[in-house]
């Protein structure tokens, strides 16, 4: 007993080593479908482990407060984590990415308000967890808001815009300033509360203009920035665990922003303060909309060629998760597989709301992930299939992209769709997507528009599929 | 140049305080932005939305500075139990952080399947 009352601190810090490996092992694991679901076991484990060694650190007081504040939080969460509905990934991602940015926000206020003697290289970290913690927690709200529908999927703008968000980045940078060089004074105690709080509304006004397509984006940002602001206070604390994880966290979130902006052919600071060229594409484009013509068809005529085709790609978007229409989507997958037709399902990396998103959601409606491809894997295949069938997906698959250097997308990556010996697009309407960039592929001759609901129109089809 | 002289004195004071620490931290910072790239380069995009809300998960290690900062306050003066208020809030968030985003990545990597082979039923392939 002696010896592991003497060596605690040397018994704690080696648990963070364990809990440090199991990340590391749990992120290795997370890198094939078949180990992924143990990766993230073992990293929840190492989890555990850490929480429990930092219980037991000499001189921890508020233990019963601390254990309470862990229960409540566990069993909240747990039980909408167990309870939300699989399309609603995204929100949840996006909350859960906004508490822990407002934890590292609230532990840095604290840190300097209560900390004794701390110094600069301290205060710096201390600062710069604050602003990176606050701005990832209002930013994750307003995209959480975004996602859940409650405020606007659509780019929010207001006059001077550009102008507000830049005065108010720069009463953070000041502020952030003279903390730093005013150490611990008297003032600072309060200057410390206002860059709190113009960072919070800085995060919100950062998100806010920002519109839906480009969620990916921007959560893959908000996480990394969570990350770097858990690594920050790890500084602060002395706290390697917190070091590794966050920086950890950081890098690969930062990696997967750079992917996802490549994606987009944009650069990240034109997806975060671009605002998208929306007013270039604006009436000009909806005009040519109205005069060119598109070949409207019905699920019956669109069933046969479908039901003898040999290859059929099917390219889903975020319509499909609208729609909740994965499982009719697999139903007719399942028909025509039955009939011999051979099936898949093309994946534009930025389809949907979060990296991946159609991959989890395909998932969900038991489609094996054998027959999910990325782009650069399927996008020869098009020449080859005789019927592409597109579920609410626009932008990614606009020919304008490739061909067209006055479109606001050109140079993005897309599927080619359009290369395909028959074309169907399920669309909710008529409208133009996102930003309305007018799509040439629906005006297309060899492309027939089924307008409707995606899953309505995707059992309409199954069943004409069936008779054939 | 003040941003100069304030750099300068920074690293001052806390390279005579411990240098070794601090040389230390950096070759640990560098390490592990190095390994979270490498770790991430080889997921495949199936598995990126899994992987983002693995990540989340793990960032709520962060719970661990709200339990250690809540440890170390006393109530007693206004602020102190504000600050106490504050921490407890931190450590609420810090833990549904935490487990909230290892049970959302745990039912999404669940549903993963590969296509059931002959003889197998459905769901043989999700080991």
């Amino acid at each position: 007993m002696d010896w592991l009352r003497n060596n605690l601190v040397l018994l704690i810090n080696i648990a963070y080593l364990v809990a440090a490996v199991c990340f590391i092992v749990g992120l290795k694991l997370l890198s094939s479908p078949a180990t992924a679901r143990r990766g993230n076991q073992i990293a929840a484990v190492g989890m555990a482990i850490a929480v429990a060694a930092t219980l037991f650190m000499p001189g921890l007081r508020n233990i019963p407060l601390i254990l309470v504040g862990l229960v409540i939080g566990s069993i909240l969460s747990g039980f909408v984590a167990r309870r939300v509905k699989m399309t609603a990934m995204p929100q949840m991602v996006a909350i859960f990415n906004g508490m822990g940015g407002a934890t590292a926000a609230l532990v840095s206020l604290v840190e300097f308000q209560h900390k004794p003697d701390i110094g600069r290289g301290e205060i710096i970290s201390i600062v710069l967890g604050l602003i990176i913690g606050s701005i990832s927690f209002t930013g994750s709200m307003i995209a959480f808001g975004k996602l859940q529908e409650l405020i606007s999927g659509r780019p929010v703008s207001y006059p001077s815009q550009q102008q507000v968000n830049a005065i108010i980045g720069v009463a953070v940078l000041a502020l952030a300033a003279l903390i730093v060089v005013l150490g611990q004074a008297g003032v600072s105690y309060l200057l410390i509360v206002a860059l709190f709080i113009a960072a919070l509304v800085l995060g919100a006004l950062i998100v806010l203009p920002i519109g839906g397509a480009d969620m990916p984006v921007v959560i893959a940002v908000l996480n990394s920035m969570t990350g770097v602001a858990a690594a920050l206070t790890g500084f602060v604390l002395n706290n390697q665990a917190l070091i590794i994880a966050g920086i950890l966290v950081g890098a690969s979130g930062a990696f997967l922003t750079l992917l996802m902006a490549k994606a987009m052919n944009r650069s990240v600071a034109n997806v975060l303060f671009g605002a998208w060229g929306a007013a270039a594409a604006g009436p000009a484009a909806a005009a040519t909309a109205e005069a060119l013509p598109m070949r409207e068809t019905d699920p019956d005529s669109a069933a046969i060629p479908l039901a003898y085709a040999d290859k059929v790609i099917i390219v889903p978007g975020y319509g499909l998760a609208v729609a909740q229409a994965q499982h009719a989507v697999r139903e007719l997958a399942e028909s025509l597989q039955d009939r011999g037709v051979d099936v898949r399902y093309a994946i534009h990396p930025v389809a949907g709301r979060m990296p991946g998103h159609m991959n989890v959601l395909l998932a969900e409606a038991n489609v094996p992930y054998d027959e999910l491809f990325e782009m650069e894997q399927i996008n020869d295949d098009f020449a080859n299939a005789d019927v592409a069938i597109v579920v609410g997906a626009n932008d990614v698959t606009n020919p304008a992209a490739r061909d067209d250097p006055s479109s606001p997308i050109y140079g993005m990556p897309i599927l080619n769709v359009d290369q395909a010996k028959q074309i169907y697009v399920l669309k909710r309407g008529r409208g133009a997507g996102f930003a309305g960039i007018e799509n040439m592929l629906f005006h297309d001759p060899k492309t027939a528009m089924l307008f409707g609901d995606a899953k309505d129109s995707l059992s309409k089809l199954n069943t004409a599929v069936r008779e054939a | 140049m003040i941003a100069l002289v304030l750099l300068q004195e920074t690293l001052q004071t806390t390279l005579s305080e411990n240098a070794t620490v601090i040389m230390l931290t950096i070759y640990v910072l560098m390490l592990a932005i190095f390994l979270g790239f490498e770790l991430i380069g080889r997921v495949p995009a199936t598995l990126h939305t899994p992987l983002m809300s693995g990540t989340n998960a793990i960032h709520g290690i962060v719970v661990l500075g709200a339990m250690i900062i809540m440890g170390s306050l006393e109530g007693g003066s206004l602020i102190a139990n504000v600050l106490i208020v504050l921490a407890f809030i931190a450590v609420v968030l810090g833990a549904a952080n935490v487990v909230g985003g290892f049970v959302v990545t745990d039912r999404m990597l669940e549903m993963f399947k590969r296509k059931p082979t002959a003889g197998k039923g459905p769901g043989a392939g999700g080991r």
